[in-house]
């Protein structure tokens, strides 16, 4: 832990070095979520509701899944560059030091700029929070903590995923991006909303669903939802065991055939 | 001690071939074909030794190098490093190994170098009395100074070069592995670079492994050479037993080698 | 028309080399176009009268941008001309036998449809015969279809103009990285990247309709789907040979101008 305190801090040093880029950047991300925001805004002012949740209801799962993925990229974001990582011998670096591999990935870059999404959804959290409906009750609340973490680490979890794959194929990547900006761009409509393949799909497979729609339902105190849905969050984790494989499978064949 | 015995490696390449037509081709099938990097390559090192590893581009330097240090996993044979295999005890094995990649920086690039130093000793979990004492070591050698407060992106390349030599050692290896290490330097810098690896293999006894295309390096550093070409070991003797074999007439180490490697048609 | 071909050519061929990418993207636009469909779908199943367009109209509108994004967004920078201008290497294009402006232009527009080609036919293809409420619907006339590509290649050069002035921009900046994300996004979002600009509050529309942005994506796009017909179609592509042509000379004239600041510094 102390040693990724000095990877923080290495990094917090680096991009202050450039302040003026590091402002534009988080400026960047925050108007990128700042224009989804008004995009949503712009639909309800047509419409009332759509599957069932209210205006307020989809900025609160907005704001979830925005700090969930800013989150997991500002602290970890090694894997999402991992590919440079392999071409620029980074990774050859990391397995000559004597620690976990993965630690030494994920703590190779970290990306502050996310600071402006996060901002973006800490904005609608304080609009929202108090204007809903929602009775903050201690298991809501406990709810939406575990929401926002296990989001993050499911983030984090296809972000290793994905570096898996990067060992047997660079270029073919591109469609892991719909499962990580593509979940939080879409995912701010709660994943009901597009029908029960994708449900069962982001239930089943890549259990996104676990940490958004049904612990939503929990939060929003619909019938339907038990405690069982508060934990749903938990059991998303599930989903990091398969991802671990597939990097160690990954690894194996990075070491034997060193591409 | 450095045993290696037998190794072989084979690595698959897709062919890739110029052309519209195939291109287009290419989209639908692809032809691979085998590259027999390492052929039953053996040779071993002594503590304390230090040796140049030799050879043109594509002769399985960096192979032979990436397997000592656990990177690579061979096809076959053994190796054996201070009693561990590399690629079996990876972690523990390169506790005790330094490396540097001549073309490739260790060192964060946007912070002072100091900063490196201190997280690599932390990765390293270096006790801060050795890594001090190193640390003051080394930069008085290499007469760092001043250099350790500035951003790794500023400096010459002389001197990130004897940064991330220092940078190699902090956690006291037995051994280093030097890839290309005077890649691009002044002779200056070269200079420099060369007395500190010779002072380093002296006075600490630490084990050098060197690859090098600048057979200066070579005449400076080393006595013993081993050559590698097509994946075989081809020599390891002196310099004075490469430059016989060259047949060629004054002492000019660069010309022998030039002279060898057509020879040998590597 | 001869270097653009050639530069066209070399892109395109660059880019077969890469199947797996090729169908990584596609996997990729396709599976993104069909949640954003879903997502109107929930809206008007909610409430059929609060579209402004057809429902068809809208997917349509959506299959077309993902098979054309490379073309249409702004977000697709040339890094290579930002930091040639940034480092002073764009004294070097001074010495080749052809006016700058025209070999940026020339060669934003030949990536932009080398990335194109490649990945809109499959996906126009998968998006012509999917079950009935998600086709992309053909339009009904030979004109429309006529109407359509002229519009988009209005639209191609409107973008490309438009983020000229960004390149030249760099200029008197010299550092484009703010203005490259502020514009980048605000420019894709009003241009109706996020929901197309029929969504929008009317008023805001109003403006963004006789604006740049207007004369961007949304003209072809709604030309194609049907929504635009008539007086209002004619309008909007005058529209966008006004706009191209403003953006055009304003270019042109702020590279020259920029271009003789480069010769008297000399880079």
């Amino acid at each position: 832990m102390s040693l990724y305190i000095k990877y923080f801090s290495i990094h917090l040093k680096s991009q202050m070095q450039f302040k003026s880029s590091f402002f534009f950047t988080t400026l960047g991300q925050f108007l990128v979520a700042f224009v989804t925001l008004l995009s949503i805004n712009f639909m309800f002012a047509r419409f009332d509701s759509v599957g069932g949740f209210t205006h307020e209801e989809v900025l609160l799962c907005f704001a979830i899944i925005m700090s969930a993925f800013s989150i997991s990229e500002l602290i970890a974001r090694g894997f999402d560059q991992f590919p440079n990582l392999i071409g620029n011998g980074g990774f050859d670096r990391a397995l000559v030091r004597p620690r976990n591999v993965i630690f030494q990935v994920l703590a190779s870059q970290m990306d502050f700029s996310r600071l402006g999404r996060l901002l973006q959804a800490i904005l609608v959290f304080i609009y929202v929070i108090p204007s809903s409906s929602i009775d903050w009750t201690l298991p809501r609340v406990i709810t939406l903590a575990l929401m926002i973490i296990c989001g993050g680490l499911l983030f984090f979890g296809l972000q290793v995923l994905y570096a898996a794959l990067s060992f047997f194929t660079l270029e073919g990547l591109e469609f892991m991006n719909l499962l990580t900006h593509g979940a939080q761009e879409h995912g701010r409509l709660p994943f009901s909303v597009y029908g029960d393949g994708i449900l069962k799909f982001l239930t089943f497979i890549v259990p996104l669903a676990l940490i958004q729609y049904y612990p939503l339902l929990f939060l929003l105190g619909r019938e339907e939802a038990g405690i069982f849905h508060g934990i749903a969050p938990v059991m998303s984790l599930l989903f990091l065991l398969p991802c671990y494989a597939c990097f160690k499978l990954g690894l194996k064949k990075y070491q034997s055939t060193g591409s | 001690m450095i045993t290696l015995q037998n190794i072989t490696k084979t690595f698959k390449v897709s062919k890739r071939q110029a052309g519209f037509a195939n291109a287009f081709k290419a989209l639908f099938s692809r032809e691979y074909e085998l590259i027999h990097a390492l052929h039953n390559v053996s040779f071993t090192v002594n503590d304390g030794e230090m040796v140049g590893y030799i050879g043109p581009n594509g002769a399985g330097k960096s192979t032979t190098i990436k397997i000592m240090c656990g990177i690579l996993t061979p096809d076959d044979g053994d190796c054996s490093i201070n009693g561990r295999t590399p690629w079996r005890q990876r972690i523990a094995h390169v506790r005790d190994i330094g490396v540097v990649f001549g073309q490739r920086s260790q060192l964060w690039w946007d912070v002072p170098v100091i900063d490196s130093f201190e997280l690599i000793r932390d990765i390293y979990k270096t006790p801060q009395t050795v890594y001090s004492k190193n640390l003051k070591e080394l930069t008085e050698i290499l007469e760092l100074g001043e250099i350790l407060k500035t951003p790794a992106r500023s400096l010459s390349l002389g001197q990130r070069m004897r940064c991330e030599i220092v940078a190699s050692l902090l956690h006291n290896p037995k051994i280093l592995f030097l890839d290309e290490p005077t890649i691009g330097l002044d002779a200056v810098s070269k200079i420099a670079v060369r007395q500190f690896i010779k002072q380093l293999n002296v006075e600490r006894k630490t084990t050098v492994i060197l690859t090098t295309h600048d057979m200066q390096d070579i005449e400076a550093l080393t006595e013993r050479i081993i050559l590698i070409g097509r994946g075989q070991v081809l020599l390891d003797g002196s310099l004075a037993e490469l430059k016989s074999r060259a047949n060629t007439d004054g002492d000019n180490a660069e010309e022998a080698v030039a002279a060898l490697y057509k020879e040998l048609k590597i | 028309m001869k270097p653009f071909a050639a530069l066209f050519r070399i892109r395109f061929t660059n880019s077969l080399q890469y199947r797996a990418a090729a169908l990584a993207g596609l996997v990729t636009q396709f599976g993104w176009g069909l949640m954003t469909i879903l997502g109107f779908a929930a809206f008007y199943r909610e409430n059929p009268t609060g579209f402004p367009m057809t429902f068809q109209q809208t997917v349509a509108y959506i299959w077309m941008q993902q098979a054309f994004m490379a073309l249409l967004f702004i977000w697709f920078w040339e890094n290579s001309i930002f930091e040639s201008i940034e480092s002073g290497g764009v004294a070097y294009d001074l010495v080749r036998p052809m006016d700058v402006y025209g070999r940026w232009f020339t060669t934003i527009s030949a990536n932009r449809i080398a990335r194109t080609v490649l990945r809109a036919v499959p996906l126009l293809v998968i998006a012509l015969i999917l079950p009935v409420a998600f086709r992309l619907v053909l339009p009904s006339s030979f004109i429309t279809v006529v109407l359509f590509i002229i519009s988009l290649i209005l639209s191609l050069s409107v973008v490309v103009a438009f983020s000229m002035l960004i390149y030249i921009s760099t200029f008197y900046t010299m550092n484009s990285k703010g203005i490259r994300i502020v514009v980048g996004i605000a420019a894709d979002f009003l241009m109706g990247s996020y929901i197309p600009i029929p969504f929008f509050p009317d008023t805001l529309r109003t403006m963004i309709e006789f604006s740049p942005f207007g004369a961007m994506k949304n003209t072809p796009l709604l030309i194609f789907s049907g929504y635009l017909t008539g007086a209002d179609l004619v309008q909007s592509m005058l529209l966008q040979i006004f706009w191209l042509l403003f953006m055009l000379l304003a270019g042109r004239f702020f590279m020259s101008r920029a271009l003789k600041r480069v010769v008297v510094q000399g880079g």
